[in-house]
């Protein structure tokens, strides 16, 4: 008997060691791995282990490289104003024993999801005491404020302080709530990765307009057509010619690089960036997959390029707000048609207004970028939506302030219900933080 | 056999030599690599203020902005604290064999005044007696440093009048050639 006992015992551990062993080594999925569920900024590619535990062992450093890789770019575009050089001096010792702020981990730890605040942090929300506890002496106005409401007031931020830093409050303080509206200019980026002469592919050809009419008079009515991007354009397997029937991004890739990057950097399509950089392969991200409130019809919708910018057609209009809206059913988002931005958006349409003064959801979500590139002006689509979402500050500078004043920018974005009704109305909170800055000005 | 010994004997001074030479060379004294160190980010400094900020700034040629948030401005330069700075933190990037920053009892940014024992006793003994250095051993974490603190003198009145005018700044009248601050440089020992 206790022999059988022994034998059974050995048998049950081997086949729970294979059971593991098979998951770690040869399972495309590794569910069953995972010690808790990742926050909403990363559940997408939780079960893409090697996208941030790209070595089995090496701790807190390998993982900072993760971390930097996705995000390192940002953090210098928001010019962090925490940035890991700022804690390496030897006199930041005793701070870096209570919170180690060279790492991300440290404020921002993964699998964690039920004591994950807003922004995916994981310390108490009073974290700006460990090293500020003296503001109060400093700034008579930060006497009685409360430790946790540093970042949550729309004051400050931990990295992206673009837009709240005191002498750019001091600047464009006394501006209107509205200043002139801005004009926003189609993104023409494109055509700088394009193949100078792209095949040709008379599609006019009343063999194939006949074949494939809906098709055809899309295709004319689009910026392809007018680029000169006809049917092989995305059709046609570079590598050995063959036809491709669904082009997917690594077509669009060739010329949209910038817009393809960014949408695999952000929520909608970083499921999608293992299959272009040839890691982990994950499905598409549908909204079933998703926390948020969206439409019933649209729950297994899968997301690439052409669930926004429908095939043939890519008709720009269409993917800035009624594809948005197809999937997206927040009170954020069903309030937008009856909002003033809403109804901007519907005057554009209509031609009542001039193209690019309307306000879509990609107005402010998926803004249009204008750059300077060896004097030659370059519009693009930042499709990356986390550039422009959360902390919320970060879209006065680059969305809100192109046709609204700083001071109404930042009340508005404090306002929450403001936010839900989609800005139908006027801010109901108010930020002093631009009234504590003229006043120390002017002292 | 008597090759033998002599190939031994010889191999034997060869290492024994070696042995002096690296002990000798690993012999820096901290002090040396601390002046020398200082020596070389005062003229840095000095140069990047004078040459840069005042001939080029508002009290000169006006073609440059020195602000803080100098990213934001098309014309704008890092003020001469923050170039300091951004030296120290390139640093940093290369090597762990030392640190270095700039404090003072009169910091614009509170996160500059002094922190540790040694940075307060030397900050107060370089503002004291004027063209000394002030030398010391520290514990910081796990680890034992040879700390040094320097005098940093204004050197133009680029300097003085920027921080006498500032609105965060505690004191109001500097002149130049007085001691502002000190620069402060760790070696792990």
């Amino acid at each position: 008997m206790k022999k059988f006992l022994w034998i059974a015992w050995a048998l049950v551990t081997i086949g729970i060691g294979v059971y593991y062993l098979n998951i770690v080594f040869f399972e495309e999925t590794k569910e069953e791995l995972l010690i808790g569920h990742s926050t909403y900024g990363h559940y997408q590619i939780e079960l893409a282990c090697t996208s941030c535990h790209t070595e089995p062992f090496g701790g807190k450093d390998i993982l900072q490289d993760a971390c930097l890789n996705c995000h390192e770019e940002e953090l210098k575009l928001a010019l962090d104003s925490h940035p890991k050089k700022k804690f390496n001096d030897p006199r930041n010792a005793d701070l870096l024993e209570i919170i180690d702020a060279r790492y991300c981990i440290s404020c921002h730890t993964e699998h964690q999801h039920e004591q994950t605040l807003a922004m995916g942090l994981t310390v108490p929300s009073d974290y700006c005491f460990h090293c500020h506890v003296d503001i109060g002496e400093e700034r008579e106005s930060h006497q009685d404020l409360a430790f946790d409401s540093c970042a949550d007031a729309g004051c400050h931020n931990f990295h992206d302080n673009r837009a709240l830093y005191e002498a750019f409050l001091v600047k464009n303080a006394n501006q209107p709530w509205l200043n002139e509206i801005a004009k926003i200019s189609s993104a023409n980026n494109a055509k700088q990765y394009a193949r100078p002469s792209h095949p040709i592919f008379d599609i006019s050809h009343p063999e194939i307009a006949s074949a494939h009419p809906d098709i055809s008079s899309d295709w004319q009515a689009s910026a392809h057509a007018t680029a000169g991007v006809s049917c092989v354009g995305c059709h046609n397997n570079k590598e050995d010619s063959t036809w491709i029937d669904r082009p997917g991004l690594s077509e669009c890739q060739s010329c949209h690089r910038d817009e393809v990057e960014g949408f695999t950097s952000g929520k909608h399509g970083m499921r999608l960036a293992g299959t272009i950089n040839g890691t982990t392969v994950l499905p598409a991200i549908t909204p079933n997959d998703s926390h948020l409130t969206f439409q019933q019809s649209a729950l297994s919708i899968e997301h690439g390029c052409n669930t926004c910018h429908a095939a043939h057609n890519y008709d720009r209009k269409f993917a800035a707000t009624d594809s948005c809206l197809n999937c997206h059913a927040d009170e954020h988002s069903l309030a937008f048609t009856d909002s003033p931005h809403g109804s901007l958006w519907q005057k554009e349409l209509a031609g009542e207004i001039p193209a690019g003064t309307g306000v879509s959801c990609a107005t402010c979500h998926l803004p249009s970028i204008e750059q300077d590139k060896n004097g030659t002006k370059i519009v693009r689509v930042e499709h990356n939506q986390n550039m422009n979402l959360r902390p919320n500050e970060k879209m006065v500078r680059p969305v809100c302030m192109q046709c609204h004043g700083l001071a109404f920018s930042i009340d508005a974005l404090a306002d929450e219900n403001l936010i839900k009704n989609n800005f139908n109305g006027t801010p109901s909170v108010h930020v002093p933080s631009i009234d504590w800055a003229l006043k120390r000005e002017n002292r | 056999m008597r090759k033998l010994l002599l190939t031994t004997l010889f191999a034997g001074s060869a290492v024994g030599l070696s042995g002096c030479g690296e002990e000798k060379s690993a012999g820096v004294e901290p002090k040396v690599m601390t002046d020398a160190l200082f020596a070389v980010m005062k003229a840095d400094r000095t140069n990047y203020t004078k040459l840069i900020v005042k001939r080029l700034g508002p009290k000169g040629a006006d073609v440059i902005t020195p602000v803080e948030h100098w990213q934001d401005v098309d014309t704008g330069a890092p003020l001469p604290a923050q170039m300091f700075r951004a030296g120290s933190e390139a640093v940093a990037e290369m090597t762990d064999s030392f640190t270095y920053s700039l404090q003072s009892l009169w910091p614009i940014n509170k996160q500059n005044a002094p922190k540790t024992e040694i940075e307060k006793a030397g900050l107060e003994y370089i503002a004291a007696n004027p063209g000394e250095n002030y030398y010391g051993e520290e514990k910081l974490g796990d680890t034992t440093y040879f700390t040094a603190v320097y005098p940093d003198v204004a050197v133009s009145d680029a300097c003085t009048s920027c921080h006498n005018e500032h609105k965060d700044t505690p004191k109001t009248d500097f002149k130049v050639g007085e001691v502002m601050g000190g620069v402060v440089v760790r070696v792990p020992i």
